[in-house]
């Protein structure tokens, strides 16, 4: 086998394949032109391609997929327009317009090709506006999709690059520059008159102890974000993205799991002073976090043990927030806390490749 | 029934109903052949023969004295032309003899093989070795060496592969279906030379035919063998994996399956060897699947060594205008043809053209660390860390993420949404890799 040292792109070369024999003289060719065998295989000068195998490829794309989780999203997408009226769909449409114009600014400035078609940028938006009250006022929800794409993405090279999900960075900047407004609930238009203001589920619980019931956190009716109050139109959209194989299934089970088993023991150890664990599974953003954000392929580990490690620790950073911290929510920071450990869980969980074992054994 | 196979892979779309269904064809002789004078791992072969010689079919044409080696032979009746260097599949030009065929094909066979189960085990690794017989799979590691362990290996098994996991080839299954009795003489002169009792043959379930026909056979002539139908999943034809699959042994890393106490050895490799034993004949030609949707009439045919692939396509009528890659082998390890002068070797089981309508050409996207290929590899490697420290040059991150463990079967490339060519990074890494480790030696020394 020979091996050169190419660059990819240098690999497809095109090479023509040669239609006259090699040690035909002029003389010949000037008497007639002979009829080469090859003529007969290739009627015109066909060009075909020399480039290193494999000749085939899978059907997945990066836009595919980033197209796919949209797709995902939609049932959720729909409900809250549903739930919240245009005023959800507004900030949607806001959030995923700044953004896109965020990245293409920043494609012209950093002179890199177009990236804007390949989705991200889109994706972003509609994750960022999910996770804004309904009300926020506009020019700021524009102003956070366009921190999320140049300071959570573009700053650090572009797709693939990034080390937090850079929605989840744009609304950490948001919270941390309009705490009040952030925290501003609209209720839904069925639960009541249209436009009021109200507390979450875990804010409710956290100040008075309200739990409200289950049947209301799974259609969503409660006060919340955007994207974050229907637990069912997110876990169609996240049970189907696992079923295609676009999110880890480790990443939701470990994370929503590890919430579950944890809050679960606190509360058998005192019902009274926890919250019941469906409670904590069903409240807040925790399954548009576990299903569509922590399993963000970029932010996240690739290697089987670090996704569950990955999983249990933002399991673990959520309780605890939720718990004993000042925020009645912690998905966010659960996230991008473990996004953090990302390159290193991926440096230290190298799966031990076939055969291993068995040289270890042996010494 | 769950079918046994192994952790990880792919199944890629198969593309095996362009030719699985067609009889094996004999092509007609062919004029010109331009064999090659290493077609095997190990050292390369000395001319025998000089500019002008009458050589016979079946004479041995070039050949040399070190024990990892096979002979060559002429496979055509005619006059060595010239001995020069010529195109060759694999992508460089080297050492050919051009024969020109003349007159009537006259035979030159191997000293006949009395009744094998009483010939001494040496003298039928010696037929062997003068047959020519190497790995037909593909990786053409010379038999009797695989045929001849050391002392101190204990071989158990025995494992026929009959796999065949890349797409679009289908000469192994067509040969199964065909030529079983021959295969299975073949297997059992093999295991009779290991002295091995227990055999097995796996083959993959998209071949019911094939399955249906050596399980029939094998009961009807009463030989101890097991068929194992496996589950279709790429790459199940390496070595290693067949291993796992069949008897769940891992052969660890930088070790021979002997050291499992395994020997694998293809079908065709088998046929080979039971001709070499039964009648006598060098290894002169082989089965090639000629197919892909480029070719207009997709054929299964017996070719001699050293065909050009243009004789093949045109019996084959010819490739469609829109021809996009022709590649010697499968897709997924297969390489890529710039001349179709090039000859048939002992190792090119297919030629495959496409066009553009099954291989689409795709940008490449940066990596989003979806870990598909970390979820596909079957040697439980990282290989888009691989790639990114090739890339890099850092050789002993290279090691420590174990690059040599990599089989080079393309399953990461073929997964990876970005379209980056992972296994082709990894390649490149392992050449630098070596590069590194002879500079240290070098600098030690």
């Amino acid at each position: 086998m020979t091996e050169q040292k190419p660059a990819p792109e240098e690999l497809k070369k095109e090479i023509k394949l040669e239609t006259t024999p090699e040690k035909e003289t002029i003389k010949e060719i000037d008497e007639k032109p002979k009829p080469d065998p090859r003529r007969r295989l290739f009627k015109s000068d066909r060009m075909t391609i020399v480039a290193p195998a494999p000749h085939n490829r899978g059907n997945k794309s990066v836009p595919r997929i980033m197209y796919t989780v949209i797709a995902a999203l939609l049932p959720a997408i729909i409900i809250s327009i549903m739930l919240f009226g245009t005023k959800a769909m507004i900030t949607i449409l806001v959030a995923v317009f700044a953004a896109m114009v965020a990245e293409y600014a920043c494609n012209k400035i950093m002179k890199t090709g177009l990236t804007i078609d390949d989705g991200s940028a889109i994706l972003t938006g509609i994750l960022l506006a999910m996770t804004l009250p309904p009300s926020f006022p506009i020019a700021r929800t524009a102003l956070g999709a366009v921190v999320a794409i140049v300071f959570g993405k573009m700053v650090f090279g572009g797709l693939g690059a990034n080390i937090f999900n850079p929605a989840l960075l744009g609304r950490a900047f948001l919270q941390a520059s309009f705490p009040v407004k952030i925290t501003t609930w609209t209720l839904p238009a069925f639960a009541g008159v249209d436009s009021v203001t109200g507390a979450t589920p875990l804010g409710q619980y956290f100040s008075d102890g309200t739990v409200t019931s289950l049947k209301s956190l799974l259609i969503g009716n409660v006060g919340g974000c955007i994207g974050e109050t229907s637990a069912i139109a997110l876990l169609i959209g996240g049970i189907f993205l696992i079923i295609i194989k676009h999110a880890d299934w480790r990443i939701p089970l470990s994370y929503i799991g590890t919430v579950f088993v944890f809050s679960g023991i606190l509360w058998l150890i005192n019902p009274e002073a926890f919250p019941n664990p469906l409670f904590m599974m069903f409240s807040g953003g925790l399954i548009l976090g576990a299903f569509f954000m922590a399993t963000d392929m970029v932010t996240s580990p690739v290697t089987p043990m670090g996704t569950w490690i990955y999983g249990i620790g933002m399991g673990v950073v959520l309780v605890v927030i939720r718990i004993w911290g000042g925020l009645p929510e912690g998905v966010m920071y659960s996230i991008l806390f473990m996004n953090g450990l990302v390159p290193l869980l991926n440096r230290w969980t190298r799966p031990k490749y076939f055969g291993e074992i068995q040289i270890e054994k042996k010494k | 029934m769950k079918l046994s196979t192994f952790k990880k892979g792919l199944h890629p779309e198969d593309y095996k109903y362009f030719s699985h269904d067609k009889a094996i064809e004999i092509l007609p002789l062919p004029d010109d052949v331009y064999i090659p004078l290493q077609q095997h791992i190990g050292v390369t072969c000395e001319p025998v023969v000089q500019k002008g010689d009458r050589v016979k079919t079946g004479q041995v044409i070039a050949n040399t004295s070190a024990y990892v080696s096979a002979p060559v032979h002429s496979s055509i009746t005619g006059v060595v032309k010239d001995i020069d260097k010529y195109y060759h599949p694999l992508g460089m030009r080297a050492t050919m003899i051009h024969i020109k065929r003349e007159g009537e094909e006259e035979w030159e066979l191997l000293e006949k093989t009395a009744d094998w189960k009483w010939t001494p085990k040496e003298k039928l690794l010696d037929t062997i070795r003068n047959a020519g017989i190497v790995g037909l799979g593909g990786a053409t590691f010379p038999t009797h060496v695989k045929l001849n362990p050391p002392e101190d290996k204990s071989i158990d098994s025995f494992i026929l592969n009959g796999v065949e996991c890349e797409p679009y080839l289908t000469s192994d299954d067509r040969m199964m279906v065909e030529q079983t009795d021959k295969i299975l003489l073949g297997m059992a002169i093999m295991m009779h030379i290991l002295e091995v009792k227990k055999g097995y043959i796996g083959i993959e379930n998209n071949k019911p035919e094939a399955i249906a026909q050596m399980q029939k056979r094998v009961v009807e002539i009463g030989y101890p063998f097991t068929v194992v139908p496996l589950k279709v999943k790429y790459p199940q034809g390496a070595e290693k994996m067949l291993i796992y699959s069949v008897l769940k042994r891992k052969v660890p890393f930088s070790k021979l399956p002997m050291d499992v106490g395994v020997v694998v050895n293809n079908v065709a490799t088998a046929y080979a060897v039971a001709e070499a034993i039964i009648e006598s004949k060098p290894l002169v030609q082989r089965v090639i699947t000629v197919t892909g949707d480029g070719v207009n009439e997709p054929k299964n045919l017996m070719a001699r060594l050293g065909t050009p692939f243009k004789n093949l396509f045109e019996a084959c009528g010819g490739v469609k205008d829109n021809v996009h890659r022709i590649f010697m082998g499968g897709p997924m390890m297969g390489m890529t043809q710039y001349h179709l002068e090039s000859p048939v070797v002992k190792g090119s089981s297919g030629i495959v053209a496409v066009t553009g309508e099954l291989v689409e050409e795709l940008s490449t996207f940066p990596c989003i660390r979806c870990g598909a290929c970390v979820h596909t590899c079957p040697m439980n490697l990282m290989p888009m860390r691989l790639s990114k420290f090739s890339q890099a040059r850092a050789i002993d991150k290279l090691d420590e993420f174990g690059i040599m463990n990599c089989i080079e079967c393309g399953s990461c490339a073929f997964v990876c949404p970005a379209n980056i060519p992972l296994v082709q990074w990894i390649k490149v890494g392992k050449v630098r890799l070596r590069e590194e480790a002879a500079k240290k030696a070098k600098e030690k020394a």
